[in-house]
């Protein structure tokens, strides 16, 4: 479903993926893990298209998108749903306008129809009825599942979450945990998840790959992950 | 780059015509009062100065077209450009800029929706509509402030509206209009520029902020020094 290869990105000299190759299955939860600041989130924004690679390629249902135009990436990025770490919910508008922003302006459905879809999603991520609240009235938790739903309101075929769990308590990251298992489970969208919460990680994965200084040093499921060893994973498992 | 992908986006639709409506009422409707005040403000200081410099030369009679000629040909284009780059411009600059450090703008594009369509192009047309609106009533105040401050003077209110209707040429107006599009241009393409560079968190939005303050001001004066130069001396308006 995404191949990439040979990927590198620089950020002022500093080099944050080096030659990366990855392949993410059709409807597979990947969970890539890896130290704050190893290139993650970028590895998830080339995905999306969100900024440029310096090299290499990305193919997404076959097309290569690293040769798309902004105008062009608009017809590849209605495949994707993404949680963004900030979860990114727009100031100005309503629970409910977040959520069916694709739907109006993606979509010829009826105002009645994107209501029924918005309160739809908002029930699946535990939210119904906060519809009219504004992005500032949510507490972190409820602003992930607002963005999870946004992600999920077009019927994505890949969902990319970036730090899902990241500084929610125990509590709230489990019950997001759940949700990203749940959609798993349920829509059977294929997942890209960006995380260094290890538990997180061995709840939700159906594979794990490990980014370190640039490149995957491994990619296998969770159970395989488990007993590998590199070096770099057992310390990191050490952790767990 | 900016300016050229907003101008196409302009041009070729299309439009967000919520968000639209929406700075029509920001930029025009809620910036009405403070224009009036200033409009008004300056008619006072305007025929305070006419009046006593007049007076010495026994020229008081002429504070009518004084205070007309300077309030709309000069005055009110550039106080309300500068009133509106205070309060709409950094505005802009602040809202886009917390926009892009929390990744709102990356969630827009990742929604595939153009930035620029959806947030630059309406909050351009509404400066460059708004604006030279906005000059209308700050000329209509200046004058009547003007008015007043000439009745509390001494002289005669028809005397004054007189002298105003005869320096009120019509060539002066048009070249409000024609400043006030130039500068709600400016004015919009500063704080979305601003806006969509910013970077960093607080203090990255802090710094564009300022920054659209100041770059819009001098940038206005410039505008303002060509502007007048072919209007005046080339148009002959």
């Amino acid at each position: 479903m995404i191949k990439i290869e040979n990927l590198s990105k620089e950020f002022e000299g500093h080099q944050v993926l080096k030659g990366l190759n990855l392949r993410i299955e059709k409807g597979e939860t990947l969970v890539v893990m890896g130290r704050s600041g190893c290139g993650k989130s970028v590895l998830l924004k080339l995905i999306i298209g969100l900024i440029p690679p310096d090299e290499g390629q990305i193919w997404v249902d076959g097309s290569e998108i690293t040769k798309l135009n902004e105008k062009q990436m608009g017809a590849v990025r209605r495949k994707f749903g993404m949680v963004f770490q900030s979860a990114a919910l727009f100031d100005s508008l309503t629970v409910a306008e977040n959520v069916g922003f694709s739907l109006s302006r993606h979509t010829y459905m009826s105002r009645n129809e994107i209501t029924h879809i918005v309160s739809e999603k908002l029930e699946l991520v535990g939210l119904g009825g906060t519809e009219e609240l504004m992005p500032s009235e949510l507490s972190g938790g409820m602003k992930k599942r607002v963005s999870v739903a946004r992600a999920i309101s077009m019927n994505p075929e890949i969902v990319l979450y970036d730090e899902p769990t990241t500084g929610l308590d125990p509590v709230t990251s489990g019950e997001i945990n759940f949700l990203i298992a749940e959609l798993y489970r349920s829509l059977k969208v294929t997942s890209v998840v960006v995380t260094h919460d290890l538990k997180s990680a061995f709840t939700i994965a159906t594979r794990m790959a490990m980014l370190h200084e640039g490149k995957m040093v491994a990619i296998d499921t969770p159970d395989e992950f488990r007993k590998n060893t590199e070096p770099v994973i057992k310390q990191f498992l050490l952790n767990m | 780059m900016l300016t050229s992908a907003a101008f196409i986006a302009i041009f070729t639709g299309p439009y967000e015509l919520k968000p639209l409506s929406k700075q029509f009422y920001h930029i025009g409707v809620k910036a009405l009062p403070v224009v009036l005040i200033t409009g008004t403000v300056v008619g006072f200081v305007s025929a305070i100065q006419a009046f006593y410099q007049l007076k010495a030369m026994s020229a008081q009679g002429m504070i009518g077209g004084f205070v007309t000629a300077s309030v709309v040909k000069e005055l009110a284009p550039m106080l309300t450009a500068f009133v509106t780059a205070a309060r709409v411009g950094t505005g802009i600059s602040a809202e886009l800029g917390t926009m892009k450090v929390t990744e709102q703008i990356d969630a827009l594009r990742a929604m595939a929706t153009d930035p620029v369509k959806y947030l630059v192009v309406p909050r351009l047309i509404a400066c460059a509509i708004m604006l030279p609106v906005l000059i209308v009533f700050a000329d209509v105040s200046g004058i009547l402030g003007g008015y007043f401050m000439s009745i509390y003077l001494g002289m005669t209110g028809s005397f004054f509206m007189e002298e105003a209707v005869k320096f009120l040429l019509p060539g002066d107006v048009i070249a409000g209009l024609i400043k006030g599009m130039t500068f709600g241009t400016i004015i919009a393409l500063v704080g979305c520029h601003k806006g969509l560079t910013a970077l960093g968190g607080a203090e990255g939005v802090g710094r564009a902020t300022a920054s659209s303050a100041v770059n819009s001001f001098i940038l206005i004066i410039i505008a303002d020094f060509f502007l007048n130069y072919g209007i005046y001396a080339v148009l002959g308006l």
